[in-house]
């Protein structure tokens, strides 16, 4: 075979399609995402600058905390500095600066913050885009509590309103995420009572927000290699994420079928789909049980998929085997009648249905 | 946890174990392994360590953890590298984690290192992701023990870089690798599988923390507290498939799991060999796994298995999914799935898919 010939493997895609977004953007955007102050992301970020100093890297620090623990300081001592421009309590990196130095990479230590009134742009993530669009790349780090769409559950779990965040899509953008975990707290031997309370709920606070933060960065990797994989028409059949579709038919009862699986996709992290095949002939009755199921799916967090296929059975596997499903739910009802007649048993199809996929048949 | 070699573990285990004797702690390393990385040897300067064991087999020394000695020496806290090591023939405990069980019984403390690959219920996923069936793997239950799971994390590009900088591997072993376990889209993978487990592992802690009335709110609650499943045993190959993913769900939805075999009645003698011994092998490792097991007589499978789940009041039945030869259909095989799935009407009947890893070059 000759290198032209070759078949391009999912790698080769992969480097192709980073390489076409490098080139659009410029600069590279790397992320460490952690779940707390104290965690260890300033630390872990500097130390990675520092590895990459000495490896002759010319890379600057345009952002860090006001307060930084003694070993972070540590670091800092040996590194270039761009200063914060000031307004008040309210500092931004100063943009023009870095770009005018242009530094091989900065550093921007915790990139949630809005900028002062009259700036640039209104916020610090707004003023990393334009470095990065200046073909200078960026280290940035961010705590899972400011991520603008997770701001409800974040105010759930801690009661505390985060108004300065940065928006999940800039997030999935970066080039890399790398997790900075770390075990919740240290047990509490001594104090009285009620202060071994108090520490035990804020431990549990912090392990739902380390649990936010671990799913957050499944989803990003989970994200960045469909992506490259769908754009370049590779199904995704890797596995690492479940994906549960449940199939939806007029007839079929679907609301214990979709309650189950929302349970599941949500114990797995997983992702809900739920899938209708369309039938030529279908009575207004049947049309309306159909739109309030979907409706059920739907209210569910399901993403609602209508497939056309002459035979559903057909449609079904090739669209599941199209999208790396890992779990199919089906009625029982779906065995007989209509579809059973015409199409043979669907189930034992399914039965044969195709590897990696696990096929879940419910009662009616 | 991690999710490669490389990424770390090891360094930021030794880290800790710095970090609790500047603090007065008194830990030991009871073994470890610096595959000639000179960051992690330097992580040892003036930690104690404790000598390994030479054990002789088979005419060749190897060296295992001395757990005698560790026992003896009774520190605080014990750092264990390699979790899912298989001790040499000859050793007193098969695992190293059962090694590690020791250790704990003992009162010390352990921190201890193993990728997600290892992990027995992961183990059909993993050889679908990367092709390789990974033969050293840690039951679920004994991670599950842990007290904290910490995922060390490292982008799978810094990973390739380290390897082509040769710092995980020597160069020439580093080649090698990257042509096989290290392509950037198995890693990738791997790398969501860890991120997954471990907030896992968290929410399990979470949720076992919690009272139990307040862990599922409303249906959800209805529906999922009292799951009981059941996974079907034979002789078939892909049981052990089946095993390990009626497992992984049953963990995940908290439900109790049942393993059971159904043999003609007074005819276990005349059953072949081979048979008896996949199906009591099936029943052992489901065993250990921590899967309660049964035994049902009968002349036909599906009609004795669902009587058993209805007055077990079983919910979800799981069945291995009859392996496929182009030439010959496993008629009977496919005939029990059938027959359960046409009689269990008032039952989920999960048909578990094989997860070989065809036409994934």
């Amino acid at each position: 075979m000759t290198p032209e010939t070759r078949r391009k493997t999912p790698d080769d895609f992969l480097r192709e399609a980073q390489a076409e977004e490098r080139a659009a953007r410029g600069g590279r955007l790397k992320i460490f995402l952690g779940y707390a102050s104290g965690a260890g992301k300033s630390f872990r970020m500097l130390d990675e600058v520092r590895r990459r100093r000495e490896r002759g890297q010319d890379i600057v620090v345009a952002a860090v905390q006001p307060r930084v623990p003694p070993e972070v300081q540590a670091l800092l001592r040996n590194l270039e500095v761009v200063p914060l421009k000031s307004a008040g309590d309210h500092p931004a990196i100063d943009v023009d600066a870095l770009i005018r130095r242009r530094p091989a990479a900065c550093v921007v230590d915790a990139l949630a913050y809005d900028n002062p009134p009259g700036s640039r742009n209104a916020t610090r993530w707004q003023d990393v885009r334009d470095v990065l669009e200046a073909g200078i790349n960026v280290i940035g780090s961010i705590n899972i509590q400011y991520v603008a769409e997770l701001s409800e559950q974040v105010e759930a779990i801690t009661g505390k309103h985060v108004t300065q965040t940065v928006p999940v899509e800039f997030i999935k953008s970066a080039d890399e995420i790398e997790l900075v975990d770390a075990p919740a707290g240290q047990p509490m031997v001594e104090g009285s009572a009620e202060e071994q309370l108090d520490a035990a709920r804020s431990e549990q606070r912090l392990s739902k927000l380390r649990e936010l933060a671990l799913v957050l960065a499944a989803d990003v990797v989970d994200h960045q290699l469909n992506e490259y994989l769908e754009r370049h028409g590779i199904g995704h059949s890797i596995g690492a994420q479940e994906r549960i579709m449940v199939c939806i038919t007029p007839r079929a009862n679907a609301g214990a079928m979709i309650e189950t699986a929302r349970v599941i996709a949500e114990r797995f992290h997983g992702e809900l789909i739920a899938a209708y095949v369309n039938q030529p002939e279908i009575s207004p009755a049947g049309r309306a049980a159909l739109e309030e199921r979907l409706a059920i799916a739907r209210a569910a967090g399901a993403r609602v998929e209508i497939l056309d296929g002459d035979d559903p059975v057909d449609a079904i596997l090739e669209f599941a085997e199209g999208h790396g499903i890992t779990q199919l739910f089906i009625g029982h009802s779906q065995r007989s009648g209509l579809w059973q007649r015409i199409w043979g048993n669907p189930v034992d199809k399914l039965i044969r249905g195709t590897p990696g996929m696990d096929v879940r048949v419910f009662p009616q | 946890m991690g999710y490669a070699a490389g990424v770390g573990k090891t360094y930021q285990m030794l880290e800790e174990a710095r970090e609790l004797k500047a603090h007065g702690v008194d830990v030991a390393i009871g073994y470890f392994e610096s595959h000639g990385r000179p960051d992690t040897i330097a992580k040892t300067e003036g930690m104690e360590l404790i000598p390994r064991k030479r054990i002789e087999y088979r005419g060749s020394a190897f060296e295992e953890m001395d757990t005698e000695a560790i026992l003896a020496r009774n520190p605080q806290v014990c750092a264990v590298d390699e979790f899912p090591h298989t001790n040499v023939p000859g050793s007193d405990r098969t695992k190293r984690w059962e090694d590690v069980e020791r250790m704990l019984d003992a009162g010390i403390d352990v921190l201890t290192t193993m990728n997600v690959q290892h992990l027995e219920s992961l183990n059909d996923q993993v050889w679908y992701i990367t092709g390789v069936r990974v033969r050293e793997t840690i039951p679920d239950w004994v991670v599950h023990q842990a007290d904290e799971v910490v995922m060390i994390d490292l982008t799978p590009q810094a990973l390739l870089h380290r390897l082509e900088r040769g710092v995980v591997y020597g160069r020439e072993k580093a080649e090698r690798a990257m042509r096989n376990f290290f392509r950037e889209s198995t890693l990738v993978a791997l790398r969501e599988l860890a991120l997954r487990e471990t907030a896992h592992e968290v929410e399990h802690r979470t949720i076992a923390e919690t009272a139990p009335a307040a862990r599922h709110a409303g249906v959800a609650a209805a529906i999922f507290e009292r799951q009981k499943i059941l996974v079907l045993i034979t002789a078939d190959p892909t049981t052990a498939m089946a095993i390990r993913r009626t497992k992984r769900i049953g963990d995940f939805l908290g439900a109790e799991c049942f393993a059971v075999a159904v043999q003609r009645a007074g005819d276990a003698g005349a059953m072949p060999e081979a048979e008896r011994e996949a199906i009591e092998r099936h029943l052992n490792f489901a065993r250990n796994l921590r899967i309660e097991t049964r035994v049902l007589e009968g002349d036909q499978t599906a009609p004795v298995l669902i009587d058993f789940a209805r007055r077990n009041r079983i919910t979800q039945i799981f069945v291995a999914r009859p392996r496929q030869r182009r030439w010959r259909l496993p008629l009977l095989a496919r005939d029990t799935v059938q027959s359960i799935v046409n009689l269990a009407k008032d039952m989920q009947v999960v048909i578990v898919s094989d997860r070989e890893p065809a036409g994934r070059a």
